[in-house]
């Protein structure tokens, strides 16, 4: 009885010395993800680089509406001025980052955790993931490009909240989410590697949720490309307010993907069901 | 003419029987905030010399929205300036001016608070004359809420709390007395109802507003509004109605506008009628993100303004 009164005390003892004075733990729960992360490229390599083909919507659970919107994207909108230097959304932007810097901002006093930041080559953007228990900010507030993020951590998984997020990439060839979207991810630390996890919900352009995974892997050195300077020019000298876009059942490039890949262009045309494997039993049946 | 108006007038008032709602306060950048929940949007400028307010929303809301501005600064309203006609943005006029003053010189000394003169009131000279009605006939809305002073030059310049603040009238745009109010040091544009995130456009024909017009007037703010480093920020918009923007936001709303313009422009060289343009849902991509289910900011109404100011033709009610 007496060993287990002593063991009990030295195990009690240990976990306020594991709290730190007085039971306080000032670092928290959660593992760090501090560090620079550089991306795997074999990974979606038609995300990256210089994007996907178009009208290619292919395993996208699009609506009716985001498809009609994407047929009348023509490419020549880069060309305008105010879209040349477009930030790729924070739902998209994970495809494409050269470096990603992670660090901790701690309260100087308390160190408590009060934001785990992240700096993007890709766009220099900053991102911020609130920790400290902050609510998101009113419907009027402005939305930008990484949104507004609160984090939190369950278990050693970093799981994100964003709302107030601009319009941005669905799929760069004319897919976009709205305004309207949110953003739920998961950041999960495997040693030297990291899991991005994202699920875009968006009850205008998507039918149902979109997920997706990519991976990095954490870097020794520093890397390169920390800079994304962007300057607009005019390329194209159009009439004000010109807008490049094709009329509806006019877009000349609906089956150029689907036919290169020998595919129906319903497939290529996206859609919840094009997502799963069931569907290529359909094409296939259909093709024969 | 007077059925959209009317209409207008009647959407005001259903919003007025409507519990009120919280307002929310939420300052924009430089002195210059905005009041989310009356109606129209409200933007408030302060400072040293007192208080300036762009639109004062619905008039059962005014009590609400004098307070709100109260919290920001006690200082007096000197100013209301009206973006445009519709009572969702004038309806507070008369209480707010009320509750302001206009500073006077010459043989009056000090102010005339006493005499009940209140703020003065801005707006292009086409607000007053949608509000008002020549003598003997009814207004159709009470005289104090009645803009002061009109201008009719294009512009009209104010340098208030130590910055300069340009009233740019937008003609044929929403209405034929759209105003853009133009905070520059603050580098804020409030926009009126020409540019709003939570519907499309309503283009008030009746009252002198046109496709062309609104794509004009939403030119020109794309070409006021500077984003700020790495495409975000910069130059604030408070739309008419909705959250806070900025040049990239109005990008997307500028591209919806134009692109659905130029469809509807395609349909009439086809020959197509109204009709058989509303029924080929044009509207289709962006219905789930702006078209308002009925009635004004709807797919439908928006396609018909369109419809109507390109062909110039005047179409049953």
């Amino acid at each position: 009885m007496a060993a287990i009164a002593a063991l009990v005390s030295v195990l009690a003892v240990g976990a306020a010395w594991a709290q730190g004075p007085g039971g306080y733990n000032p670092i928290g729960p959660g593992v760090s993800l501090d560090g620079n992360w550089g991306p795997v490229f074999h990974e979606d390599a038609h995300e990256r680089g210089p994007g996907p083909e178009l009208v290619n919507y292919l395993g996208l659970p699009i609506t009716e509406g985001a498809r009609m919107y994407g047929l009348a994207w023509d490419a020549s909108r880069f060309t305008i001025p105010e879209h040349q230097c477009e930030v790729h959304i924070v739902s998209y932007i994970y495809r494409g980052p050269y470096n990603l810097r992670i660090w901790e901002e701690r309260d100087p006093v308390s160190q408590k955790l009060i934001a785990i930041k992240q700096y993007i080559d890709n766009y220099q953007q900053t991102r911020t993931i609130w920790m400290d228990d902050r609510p998101h900010p009113p419907d009027v507030a402005p939305h930008t490009w990484m949104g507004f993020s609160t984090g939190k951590w369950e278990g050693n998984i970093l799981t994100v909240e964003t709302t107030h997020l601009k319009w941005g990439w669905i799929r760069r060839n004319g897919l976009r989410h709205t305004d309207q979207a949110t953003l739920t991810e998961h950041f999960i630390r495997h040693a030297d590697h990291l899991t991005h996890v994202s699920i875009l919900t968006d009850p205008i352009t998507l039918t149902e949720p979109l997920i997706k995974t990519q991976d990095l892997v954490l870097r020794i050195q520093n890397g390169q490309t920390w800079l994304y300077p962007c300057e607009p020019v005019v390329e194209i000298e159009r009439p004000r307010g010109a807008v490049p876009n094709y009329l509806p059942g006019e877009n000349p490039f609906l089956h150029e993907f689907a036919d290169h890949y020998h595919i129906p262009v319903d497939a290529a045309l996206g859609g919840a069901q094009t997502a799963y494997p069931e569907y290529q039993s359909k094409v296939k049946a259909g093709a024969k | 003419m007077r059925s959209v108006f009317a209409a207008l007038v009647c959407l005001a008032a259903a919003l007025s029987a409507q519990p009120p709602g919280d307002l929310v306060t939420l300052k924009v950048q430089g002195n210059v905030y905005v009041i989310s929940g009356a109606g129209g949007n409200i933007a408030v400028q302060t400072g040293d010399q007192g208080i300036l307010v762009v639109d004062t929303g619905l008039a059962n809301m005014s009590d609400r929205v004098v307070a709100a501005i109260r919290k920001l600064s006690d200082k007096p309203i000197q100013y209301v300036i009206n973006t445009h006609v519709h009572p969702d943005h004038t309806g507070g006029n008369e209480a707010v001016r009320k509750t302001g003053l206009t500073y006077v010189g010459a043989n009056v000394t000090g102010n005339l608070t006493d005499a009940g003169v209140g703020a003065q009131i801005w707006a292009q000279d086409n607000v007053l004359k949608r509000m008002s009605a020549p003598t003997g006939r009814q207004s159709s809305t009470p005289f104090g809420s009645w803009p002061t002073e009109t201008f009719v030059a294009g512009r009209k310049q104010l340098f208030f709390n130590g910055e300069p603040v340009e009233i740019v009238h937008q003609p044929a745009a929403h209405t034929d007395g759209d105003s853009l109010v133009i905070f520059r040091r603050s580098d804020v544009v409030v926009t009126g109802d020409i540019f709003v995130t939570t519907s499309y456009p309503f283009i008030d024909v009746d009252r002198g507003g046109s496709i062309q017009g609104e794509l004009n007037a939403l030119n020109n703010i794309m070409e006021i509004a500077v984003p700020g480093l790495q495409d975000e920020g910069g130059t604030y918009l408070v739309p008419g109605h909705g959250r806070v923007c900025d040049q990239p936001d109005l990008l997307e709303y500028r591209d919806m506008v134009t692109i659905i313009r130029d469809r509807v422009q395609a349909a009439i060289k086809k020959g197509m009628t109204l009709e058989q343009v509303k029924a080929a849902s044009l509207t289709r991509d962006y219905d789930g993100r702006y078209s308002a289910k009925s009635g004004f900011g709807s797919g439908e109404m928006f396609v018909e303004a369109i419809y109507k100011t390109l062909t110039g033709k005047k179409l049953a009610r």
